[in-house]
């Protein structure tokens, strides 16, 4: 027998609020917790409530921003019950759903280790899954693992519902669904895959793929030299893609059956792909193609994925790394908007950063060294940075481990007007948030 | 002098910094006038027991594992004529275990090895991962491991170190990686060398023995403090928290 749900509703509701009374936080996942040990089944009849049903979004990279991107874009057509700040494992899906009162939709954010459970238990109407990278192997375990639980997850979820998938991505694109998208312009293709690419083999025969373009890491169009498995037909692609350095990007968004130019106020092809997934979720949800455009258009960045803050009379730009992939897009997108002369990175090594930091070795950080005059390392594990740039060739280091000495440090060096590069991992651009709010400083624009 | 260098199967033995080791070596051979040239050996690719002096094995994950073993089954003669004529091995979590004698897996899915380390490896039910310290000939050695496979010495085998905190071979015996001649196979995967760079420099050194004709050769002392202030740190993580940091 079950408690009453709004008797167990109103006891976790009292639980955020003395959350955010003791300090312990935004109240984001504690509330949720509390519920999963009263009644687990609580979250699938939370889910059941919302009249619109759930829309899910996963990846590696990316998941943050697509879900933000397409919350903008539904946000007009429906109430949105959507767990922004990224408390993304089940009990911040529980603390979501607890606190969306008169909301329509579920948009909901999903760890990718979590996602079978998620989907499972809210049984969505709509799933978008971006990409899988190599990340955190000490919590997610080996990639293919990953992808075998997705592959059932999918297999599990009635033919009724909607799956996207990015079809550029081996892994993710032979995933049972009724929605492929990806990119189609060979012209901002890199020329090879890089080091870190992760999926490069045929899932069946195990011979490397070839591909016509490589977008970034192994996303890309692809296909088994034996001909087990190629990219599939894209229902919902950007074509004929412009980057604008730093500042933004512009695609065409091809829908079946109509065509919009869409421009999205981040740089990046990683952003590309972030608006093309918002897009076809958009899209599987009843969007249509100008609503999407409008929505891209009006969107601003996630919360620390790229972030310019104003410290006197100079800026900081934050760009969030986590693991090889994005942070190799993250160097080719600030190398490509005009090389820094100055960088702080900071890296971590706390649970949501990965306890193991050997990722860093598999980052292409050369091109921004190469441009580099100087690079302030920091972080708990700064050392472990500092050797990557020494092995790398690179002289310049400053090894200042406490965070806010970095900063300092950073901007003392940063000419007046001048702009300081920071690429910390999660929990340092959490500390960094910290830092600077403290000091009056967070009033966040978009450029 | 030249060292030369086989690195096994780089596309798919790589899964963590493999080429960070390699970054490591090619650097402390070139600041003491030494070049280390690195042929990329891969499928289908003759290994000549003769041409290299240091062959190098990295971590892969399980596919990529067992696509190299059955290929490497081919090349196991050359490789331990390689080794018993003084070439110095390194090989890294996933390439450690390709050269046991095999691999015992969950259900059946056993692996051929090399059978050049004396050690007997099966799959454990729960992976070992964390920080790991170990104290060796070699002084203090600290890294990261993630695997699933346990690794027995033989009887009389001689350990890369003893476990400090970790788990090391499997978790029980106290035991870490293995050491024969001038073979070195260990769970330490990711950028071992950068931070341990006395395990570098002896490693080099065997290489340069074999290139030589003679002994391991004294190599010139370099400033290793960023390496040490990283050793520290990691050894800090490795060690259990009610201990002072």
């Amino acid at each position: 027998m079950h408690v009453p749900l709004g008797l167990e509703v109103a006891a976790a509701r009292a639980v955020a609020g003395l959350s955010r009374l003791v300090g312990a936080g935004g109240g984001t996942t504690v509330p949720g917790k509390l519920l999963s040990i009263l009644d687990p089944g609580a979250v699938d009849r939370l889910a059941a409530r919302l009249p619109a049903g759930i829309a899910v979004i996963s990846a590696t990279n990316g998941k943050t921003t697509t879900a933000a991107m397409a919350a903008e874009i539904l946000c007009p057509r429906f109430e949105l019950a959507h767990n922004r700040s990224g408390a993304n494992l089940l009990s911040g899906v529980a603390s979501t759903l607890l606190a969306a009162d008169g909301a329509q939709l579920g948009l909901l954010e999903v760890d990718e280790a979590a996602l079978p459970e998620v989907m499972r238990r809210v049984r969505p109407r709509a799933v978008c899954l971006g990409n899988l990278f190599r990340d955190q192997l000490d919590r997610y375990g080996e990639l293919e693992l990953v992808a075998e639980r997705w592959r059932a997850a999918v297999d599990a979820l009635p033919g009724d519902t909607l799956v996207a998938v990015n079809g550029d991505d081996p892994l993710v694109g032979s995933l049972r669904a009724q929605i492929h998208y990806g990119l189609d312009d060979p012209t901002v293709a890199r020329p090879s895959l890089q080091h870190a690419a992760d999926s490069k083999y045929c899932v069946v025969c195990g011979e490397p793929l070839v591909y016509a373009a490589v977008y970034v890491g192994h996303l890309g169009d692809y296909r088994c030299p034996n001909g087990h498995m190629h990219r599939p037909r894209l229902d919902v692609a950007a074509r004929n893609v412009e980057l604008h350095g730093l500042e933004c990007a512009a695609f065409d968004l091809d829908l079946p059956g109509a065509s919009a130019r869409v421009e999205i106020g981040l740089p990046g092809l990683y952003n590309v792909y972030n608006a093309v997934g918002a897009a076809a979720l958009a899209h599987a949800l009843g969007a249509g193609v100008a609503e999407i455009a409008d929505g891209l258009g009006r969107f601003s960045a996630a919360f620390g994925r790229f972030e310019r803050i104003a410290v006197g009379d100079k800026k900081l730009l934050l760009l969030l790394i986590k693991n090889p992939a994005g942070a190799n897009e993250a160097v080719r997108t600030l190398v490509d908007g005009g090389a820094p002369k100055l960088a702080v990175i900071a890296l971590n090594d706390a649970i949501a950063d990965g306890r193991d930091v050997s990722w860093i070795w598999d980052v292409d950080f050369e091109p921004l060294l190469a441009g580099l005059d100087k690079l302030v390392a920091s972080g708990e594990r700064a050392a472990e940075l500092g050797l990557r740039a020494k092995y790398a060739g690179f002289d310049e280091i400053e090894v200042v481990p406490d965070l806010a000495g970095a900063l300092d440090r950073g901007l003392e060096l940063t000419p007046p007007g001048g702009e300081l590069v920071v690429l910390p991992t999660y929990t340092a651009m959490i500390e960094l948030q910290r830092i600077v709010t403290q000091r009056g400083l967070k009033k966040a624009y978009w450029s | 002098m030249n060292i030369r260098v086989a690195h096994l199967y780089p596309d798919y033995l790589n899964i963590y910094a493999d080429r960070g080791n390699i970054a490591v070596l090619a650097k402390r051979a070139a600041w003491r006038g030494h070049e280390l040239d690195v042929d990329e050996i891969g499928m289908h690719d003759e290994v000549r027991p003769d041409a290299h002096d240091l062959y190098y094995l990295g971590g892969g994950q399980d596919r990529e594992q067992l696509l190299v073993a059955h290929d490497l089954a081919a090349k196991a003669a050359a490789l331990k004529e390689g080794h018993a004529g003084g070439a110095a091995f390194l090989a890294v979590c996933g390439g450690y275990q390709l050269l046991v004698r095999g691999y015992r897996g969950h259900q059946g899915d056993d692996m051929p090895g090399v059978g050049l380390l004396p050690l007997e490896t099966f799959a454990g039910e729960r992976r070992l991962i964390g920080n790991v310290l170990l104290e060796s000939d070699l002084g203090p050695i600290a890294g990261f491991e993630n695997h699933a496979g346990r690794t027995i010495l033989d009887s009389g085998a001689e350990p890369l170190g003893r476990v400090v905190s970790g788990f090391g071979n499997d978790g029980a015996s106290g035991y870490e990686g293995c050491r024969l001649g001038r073979a070195i196979g260990t769970y330490l995967h990711g950028p071992l060398l950068p931070r341990n760079p006395r395990l570098a420099d002896w490693i080099l050194a065997q290489a340069l023995a074999h290139r030589t004709g003679g002994e391991p050769p004294e190599l010139a002392p370099l400033d290793d403090a960023l390496e040490a202030e990283a050793q520290a740190m990691s050894a800090r993580r490795a060690r259990p928290s009610r201990r002072p940091a």
